[in-house]
């Protein structure tokens, strides 16, 4: 064992105490009440980590190791670019876009982990003489950082592309298009082993190009609902990523934090698809709305009772207790702050007001929260779907906005596109109002019992405007 | 194998275990925040592309290092000012808040 120097020993021990921040940076995201100390214990870690790194090269003993300017030059001007970037759009973006910033804030991430391994294998390349191979303990890392991050790169462009409406959000099928993912992918991985085996600038080619386009043809058969779920998979692969990164420079907090990652990414990714009753695999092989033929209205029909605003003002004047189920329409519509204000209006005259948030309300798990905590609603009012069940039996009107299939008693049956999904029970309310723009199908293709329900009332309206509506006809018969 | 490469397994491995047990206590609510986060932290490939920014004594190396970090530094200040964002967003009500003090 080689002794340390004081430098080295103290820069280690900074890298040390960086993971512990990540560590405890996700802990503390297990209450509202403490995720922001995490999230700040996490940035305090990160700062550390990145501060003590060029103490740690100018401390390298070995002389021939020598720094040019241009290199200190290029690190902190990609440094301050990318920082300031990061900043403005951080700062700048709009609630409702934030999943695609996500995404993108991913994708470079992915990016930058697959070009850590490219530089370092040019230059290694470059530097092999003769008969002198590639140690394995460098080539396999470097092969499966440049296919896992060049895949995260080009598929969560995609994916913030088709959740900005730049790439379509239908799942995009072209003939030919599995024959090519696959082939793509073999090319990816092919060209991992390859470059193990013989390393050089051919293997590196196929395995770049083959990872990139795997990428893209991944995302692309993917509907645009199913994007959450997307990135938070291709989130788990940029932690998996930056962990190979750090086998190939040889840095411990690389491989402790994209491991993190990789596992928290993972698990996060599960809780989605199980919350939509779906696998994983279901959802990547892609084409929910595509192959289901059987989206036609349901046979049966029922008529739906069409209500006004008017209407629906005098029933929620009179009721006690009134739990709002907001879905993705409302987002959509933009309409949180509109939904806020009705709730406050109700509570301040003495009602019971909740939220019933369904796992996968809105963009992204947990997303309505924000977006609701973004119009100031306190986040006890928020009610989880197990928590919030129970409480639709005493509720004098259920007030549904944008939300469709998570409300849809066809689940608690078998032989239907959401047979099993865990929903809310809505139709246990004594009275039931829908706001939607218009009778169209959820993302099942699927007739909703709920609304031919006798209990219920359609207003047909925009959310935004129909909540407008209904605060104005509240406030009449308060 | 080398002792370096076995050290490093090792803690590949734990902090994969590490993360599995934090993750799967989180409530749903917070799982917009969780994911930014977590994806803020995987920004320390900003470390990585220093180092390696340091080894770099040809053009094409400049370049490609100018992006490795300039990508990094995005993923990292961006993810943490947008994740602190939202957290700034989740408040209590004022009595509720009331009542934690007075405990």
């Amino acid at each position: 064992m080689t002794t340390l120097s004081g430098v080295e020993t103290a820069i280690r021990l900074v890298y040390l105490l960086a993971a512990v921040g990540f560590v405890l940076g996700l802990h503390f995201m297990r209450s509202p009440a403490t995720a922001r100390l995490g999230n700040t214990l996490s940035w305090i870690g990160m700062a550390l980590a990145v501060a003590a790194t060029p103490f740690f090269l100018t401390s390298i003993p070995d002389k021939s190791f020598h720094i040019t300017t241009t290199a200190w030059i290029v690190i902190a001007a990609g440094t301050i670019v990318g920082a300031a970037g990061g900043l403005f759009s951080a700062r700048l973006v709009k609630m409702t876009d934030m999943p695609q910033l996500v995404s993108i804030f991913n994708a470079v991430g992915g990016g930058a982990a697959a070009l850590v391994a490219v530089v370092d294998f040019l230059r290694i390349n470059s530097e092999l003489t003769g008969s002198a191979g590639m140690p394995l303990d460098f080539s396999i890392p470097v092969g499966l950082d440049i296919l896992i991050g060049s895949v995260t790169f080009t598929g969560s462009l995609i994916a913030a592309g088709k959740l900005q409406g730049w790439v379509s959000g239908n799942p995009i099928i072209f003939p030919g298009a599995r024959v090519l993912a696959a082939l793509s992918a073999g090319a990816g991985i092919g060209g991992v082993v390859w470059l193990a085996m013989s390393p050089g600038m051919v293997p590196f080619y196929v395995l770049a190009a083959g990872a990139l386009v795997f990428g893209v043809l991944l995302v692309l058969p993917i509907g645009g609902a199913d994007m959450p779920v997307v990135v938070s998979l291709l989130n788990a692969f940029t932690g998996l990523a930056v962990a190979m990164a750090g086998f190939v420079v040889g840095n411990p907090i690389l491989i402790i934090a994209g491991a993190l990652v990789g596992a928290s990414g993972s698990i996060l990714t599960k809780l989605m698809a199980d919350a939509m009753n779906r696998s994983i695999m279901n959802i990547m092989i892609g084409g929910f709305g595509t192959t289901d033929a059987g989206g036609g209205p349901a046979e049966g029909g029922g008529t739906t009772r069409l209500v006004s605003g008017d209407d629906v003002g005098v029933q929620l004047a009179y009721a006690d207790k009134v739990i709002i189920v907001p879905g993705y329409g409302l987002a959509a519509a933009q309409a949180q702050r509109e939904a806020a204000d009705l709730g406050n209006l109700l509570e301040e005259h003495g009602k019971t007001v909740y939220y019933a948030i369904h796992p996968v309300a809105g963009r992204m798990p947990g997303h309505m929260n924000v977006l609701l905590a973004e119009a100031d609603v306190p986040y006890e009012l928020l009610k989880e779907m197990d928590e919030v069940n129970g409480d639709f039996d005493t509720c004098d009107v259920a007030l549904v906005i944008g939300a469709n299939d998570v409300t849809n008693p066809a689940a608690r049956r078998s032989g239907n596109p959401i047979s099993g999904m865990p929903i809310l029970d809505v139709d246990h309310s004594k009275s039931i109002v829908v706001i939607k723009r218009s009778l169209g199908f959820g993302y099942a293709g699927l007739d909703n019992e709920l609304y031919t329900n006798p209990k219920t009332g359609m207003f047909l309206a925009d959310a935004k405007k129909g909540l407008n509506e209904l605060l104005a006809a509240v406030k009449e018969y308060l | 194998m080398t002792s370096q490469l076995l050290t490093d397994l090792s803690m590949f491995v734990l902090a994969l275990l590490v993360g599995f047990e934090v993750i799967s206590k989180i409530p749903a609510m917070l799982h917009t925040p969780m994911m930014s986060g977590a994806n803020s932290i995987h920004g320390v490939v900003l470390v990585g592309a220093i180092l390696l920014a340091a080894e770099a004594d040809n053009t094409g190396a400049y370049i490609l290092a100018f992006f490795a970090a300039a990508f990094a530094a995005m993923n990292v200040v961006g993810g943490y000012v947008v994740t602190d964002r939202m957290l700034g967003m989740f408040r209590a009500k004022p009595t509720a808040a009331k009542k934690e003090e007075a405990k």
